[in-house]
This record gives C-alpha cells, structure tokens and sequence, in this order.
C-alpha cells in the first residue's frame, strides 16, 4: 500500500468540494504546527529559487581559484568550494534545479502512472490483469535502483535524471489510483453517468479523475522529497546532473574529495537536502493528517 | 509449511519474467546499436560483427529474449565488458560484502528501532515520544551519503577513531553499517510505535495487567509478541530501500559490494554487469520477502499457510 492510503485517505472526497470541507481541511493544516513549519520551509526554497539571481553576485557556476576552499567567513558565510565558488551561492541556485527535478519528476509519474491507473482500475479484466503484472515487475526493483538502471541507459543529465526517477516513481501512482478507482467506480453517481449513456473516456475524466485527486496530492507532496533524495543520489554518484550546474547531490560528490582539508564543503550542500526533504515530509504528513476523516479537529 | 514454500517459490516465475522483460528490454532501449556501445568507439567493424553474432543481436526478438532466457536460466549472465570476466563470478566475489553489510545494518537498525518504537508508543506524546518521532522525520529525510560523510568527518578526520574506509577489519564495518542503518531505522521506529500503541490498549494486555503482571513483561510478552508481525513486514519491505542505499553507502566509503560494482560498471558503461547486477539486487528482494512470509508462521502460530 503507498503512503498516502495507509491512513485512509484513499476515499470519495467529493466532501472536500464544499466549503465547509475545503475549511475545515484549511483549519486542520494550520494547527498542525508541523506541517506549517513544511510549509514555510518550502516557501523559502521556493523564494531562493525563483530570486535567485538578485539573491546572489555573479555566476555561481564561475571559478575562482584564488578564493578555494575558503571557510566561512562574514564574506562567504558558507565557505567557497574546491574551485572558488559561493557554496551558499551555488545552494540557492541548486534550489531551482532540485526544485525542477522534483516537479519534473512527479509530472512524469503523474502523466504515465494516473492514466494507467485509471484504466487499470476502470475496465478490469486482461488490461487490468496485464497493467498489473508489469506494475508487479517494476516493484521487485528498489525505487532508487530502477532509477539507476534507467540512467544508466539514458545518460546522465537533469532531463534525463527527471525522466528515470518519474518512471521509477510510476508504479506508486498506478497502484495508488486504481486502488482509489476501485473505491469510486462502484459509487451511485458513476452508475448514474453510465445509465445516462456517457462514454468511459468521459466518466474517467469528468467522474472519476477528480474524486481521486486527493490522494493524488498527498502522493505527490511525499514523491517530490523522494525525487529531491534520488537526485541527489545520482549526483552524488557522478550519472545524475552533470558539473558546473549547482546540484546539491553533485556538490557534495565533488566534496568528498576535500573531507580531510575543509569539511565544510560537505557540510552545507547535505543539509541543503535535508531540509529541503524534511520540508516537504512534513507537508505531506501534514496533508494526509488533514484529510484523514479518523483526525478529528 | 513445504507446500507453502513450493507455491510461494513458484509464484515467483511470472516477477521472474517481468524482470527479465525489463532487463532484456533496457539494453535494446540504449540509443544506437547495442553492439556498438558495447564494443565502445575504437571497436572495429569486425569486432562489433562478433558482438553482434554473440549477443544474437542478428536474430528476429523473440529468438534473442528466448535465448536471454535460457542463458539466465543456466546462470550465465554474459561476460564483462571491461574485464572479460563471467558476470556472474564478479557479482558472486562482491556479494558477500554487500550481505555482511546488509545484515549488521538490518541487525543495528532493529537494536535501535524497535526499543525506540516502544518507548515512544509507551509514554504517548511526551518529550520521549516528540524525540523519537521528530528523530525519525529526520532520519527519513537526511541523505544517507551526506550522513555517510559526517560520520567520516568526525570519526576518521577529527576524531581518528575508525578508518574512513575500505574492509579488512571489524573497525571497517562500523561506519557503513551505522550509516546503511540510518537509513532503515527511522521506519521501524515509527512502525514499532503505531503497532505498540494499538497492542498497549487490547484487552490482553488490559487482562495481563490486571492480572499484576511486571509492566516490562506486559510490554515484552505481550504487547511487543503481538506486534511483531507488522515490524518484520516493514523490516522485509525496508531491505529493498537498503539495497539501494547500499549502492550510496558503499561508494562513500570505497565498500567493495555489488553497489560500488553496479556504480563503476555504469559509469564504465559495462551492460553486461548493469544487467547482472540489477537482477540479483531484484533476486534478493523477492528472496527476502519470501524470507518474511516464512518468518510470520514462526512469529505467529496462529498463521497456517497450508
């Protein structure tokens, strides 16, 4: 079972489309003080990445090598890297690319795993029996090593990179939705467009597809920090983004060289990930404890 | 019992399969000819020609997949393309060590996990319980590579406590098995709790109480026996997310497990070992989840499978 069925979220919301719903859902995520803290975090990453360039002087990919491995200092107050650079500089730079890694990743969870799902769930029988059976053959892989094997075959490279962790993640989607489906299909309205003579293509997207959408969020929320960890993991490993693009994953690979003289080129860049990871953790835990009908207020 | 392992086992052919698709199909994915970038570009035509013939890549598909098949089937798995060693004795020369750091890490990650999952579950949403919980937050979200390198950091570069990498001595195993468990003990924790809480408030822990049973016999006995069967799933489920974080964990600290082999192959672009890799990784997920079925008759005879 994926992370956002276990507490039950996985259900007809259509409750949630009232006002009363969609309020008592606002109220419940904001005293959770947790998932606000997600929140807060999330909205200052998103800020460095999208003021990047006011944010920071210069060209953070530019060496200099006159400033290598410089410590923290009122100047720098995360130290320079190997070749000169900010690494406070390169971290906020990084947030637009792991930031685009993770919404890259989840577009392409979504686009390939919510179809399957639909259908897979919706008509049943042989498609449902041979959706299922690949599903199965994708899960005897660990995410990450799926991930690997099909960088490995694609190349490296942030496009590349988002393609293989969302294929990796495309097994989630697909048992998350048809496990929802499954709930929905069997609901009055459903019957009632179906006896009314709407096409299934119809009844998927104007029925269906939007009583899903809650879990579909809550999933996402939760796949973005593993897409932000798995990129990170193959930048780490050399076969993710490529160097000079600031990469958190790929900063700290290059780190690895210098633990012994400054440690602190390691230091920055991880704790860039964790927080960013634990962000949006919190969210996602945060959005399922919200949507929880056994969570009262 | 033996029946159950029988079925269990050959339940396992139709994922066989699946994976063996997967796998056959990634190489026929790579963008130009196989035999080409298998060769690698100083190859001569004539090398690729014997290549190609080797690999059958000169056949209709299903010829090649039936015969992929029947190669995997007789555990051939190709010869490296670097070494022009058989697969299959690179993989088998590197998976004791990923086993032996697989196995300290599980083995550290439940020390930990599952007394920090009891206590937590035994004083609800106290200062002890917020510790735990917000502890495995963390533990969930840092980068175990990152936790990789600030234990080194600290105990090979300030401290000069352990060696910062390599094997050949008990001391080697510490800090990539610390860090490998990281990664796995968060979940049991959080698993351990929520299971414990609802075995702390059944009635035979109520009747085992009342009875004037020790609270550490309560808890140990009765509520943590019973709790067990969702902690052993979670512990199964978790090896998989350890293999994984074994190809991170061995490279940070110069492991020489099939995770550094599966990194440098790639990196080399050696397919043949790509491949081989990635199927005994997939091998010894199904081998362990078949593992955890067996051990819930053990834990729990309540469960009779035949």
């Amino acid at each position: 079972m994926t992370e956002a069925t276990e507490k039950g979220v996985c259900r007809p919301p259509h409750e949630f489309s009232t006002d009363t719903g969609l309020r008592r859902f606002c109220l419940k995520l904001r005293r959770n003080k947790a998932a606000l803290a997600g929140g807060v975090m999330l909205l200052i990453y998103l800020a460095a990445a999208l003021l990047a360039p006011l944010l920071v002087q210069g060209d953070a990919a530019a060496p200099n090598l006159s400033m290598a491995l410089e410590t923290p200092s009122p100047q720098e107050p995360l130290g320079t890297d190997e070749l000169g650079r900010s690494i406070l500089g390169r971290i906020i730079y990084g947030a637009r690319v792991s930031l685009l890694i993770a919404v890259g990743v989840v577009a392409v969870g979504l686009f390939i795993g919510v179809p399957l799902g639909l259908v897979s769930g919706y008509f049943g029988g042989k498609i449902d029996f041979g959706i299922q059976r690949a599903t199965d053959a994708m899960l005897a892989f660990p995410g990450f090593l799926l991930a690997l094997a099909l960088v490995s075959v694609l190349g490296a490279g942030i496009k590349n990179t988002m393609i293989s962790i969302g294929i990796s993640m495309v097994p989630q989607y697909i048992r998350l939705v048809r496990a929802c489906v499954l709930t929905v299909r069997a609901e009055v309205y459903v019957e009632a467009a179906r006896a009314a003579g709407t096409r299934d293509g119809m009844i998927l997207w104007r029925h269906i597809l939007p009583n899903v959408m809650v879990p579909i969020t809550v999933q996402t929320s939760l796949s973005m920090g593993t897409a932000i960890l798995f990129a990170a993991g193959l930048g780490f490993l050399g076969i993710g983004v490529q160097p000079p693009t600031p990469e958190w994953g790929t900063m700290l690979g290059s780190a690895r060289n210098y633990l012994f003289h400054a440690p602190h080129v390691a230091t920055f860049p991880g704790l860039a990930i964790l927080l960013a990871v634990l962000s949006f953790n919190l969210l996602g835990d945060g959005l399922r404890d919200a949507l929880d009908p056994r969570f009262k207020l | 019992m033996f029946n159950f392992i029988i079925k269990r086992l050959l339940s396992m052919i139709p994922v066989l399969i699946g994976i063996s698709l997967l796998l056959f199909f990634m190489l026929r994915m790579l963008p130009g000819d196989p035999a080409q970038v298998l060769a690698g570009q100083m190859a001569s035509p004539e090398e690729i020609e014997t290549i190609r013939r080797q690999l059958g890549l000169d056949r209709p598909i299903y010829e090649q997949y039936l015969s992929y098949l029947s190669r995997l089937a007789h555990l051939d798995l190709g010869r490296s393309a670097r070494t022009q060693n058989p697969v299959i004795e690179e993989v088998w020369a590197r998976l004791p060590n990923t086993m032996l750091l697989a196995v300290a890490a599980i083995s550290m990650a439940c020390l930990f996990g599952i007394p920090a999952g009891v206590i937590s579950a035994m004083r609800p949403y106290t200062w002890v319980d917020y510790l735990v919980t917000m502890a495995s937050l963390f533990g969930t979200s840092m980068p175990v590579f990152w936790l990789g390198i600030m234990l080194v950091v600290v105990f090979s570069v300030i401290l000069r406590w352990l060696p910062a990498g390599g094997t050949g001595s008990w001391q080697h195993v510490i800090l990539p098995s610390v860090t490998l468990a990281s990664f796995v003990v968060a979940f049991i924790a959080r698993m351990t709790r929520s299971t414990m809480l609802e075995t702390l408030n059944q009635d035979y822990t109520t009747t085992a109480r009342s009875k004037g049973l020790k609270e550490n016999v309560v808890v140990i006995k009765h509520a943590l026996k019973n709790a067990l069967i969702p902690i052993v799933t979670v512990v199964g489920l978790q090896f998989g997310l350890l293999l994984g974080g074994a190809v991170l964990t061995e490279t940070v600290f110069a492991w020489p497990g099939l995770g550094r082999l599966i990194v440098d192959s790639i990196l080399a672009r050696d397919y043949p070992v790509i491949q081989g890799t990635i199927l005994i990784f997939g091998l010894l997920y199904i081998l362990v989840n078949l593992a955890v079925d067996i051990l819930y008759v053990l834990i729990d005879p309540r469960i009779r499978y035949d």
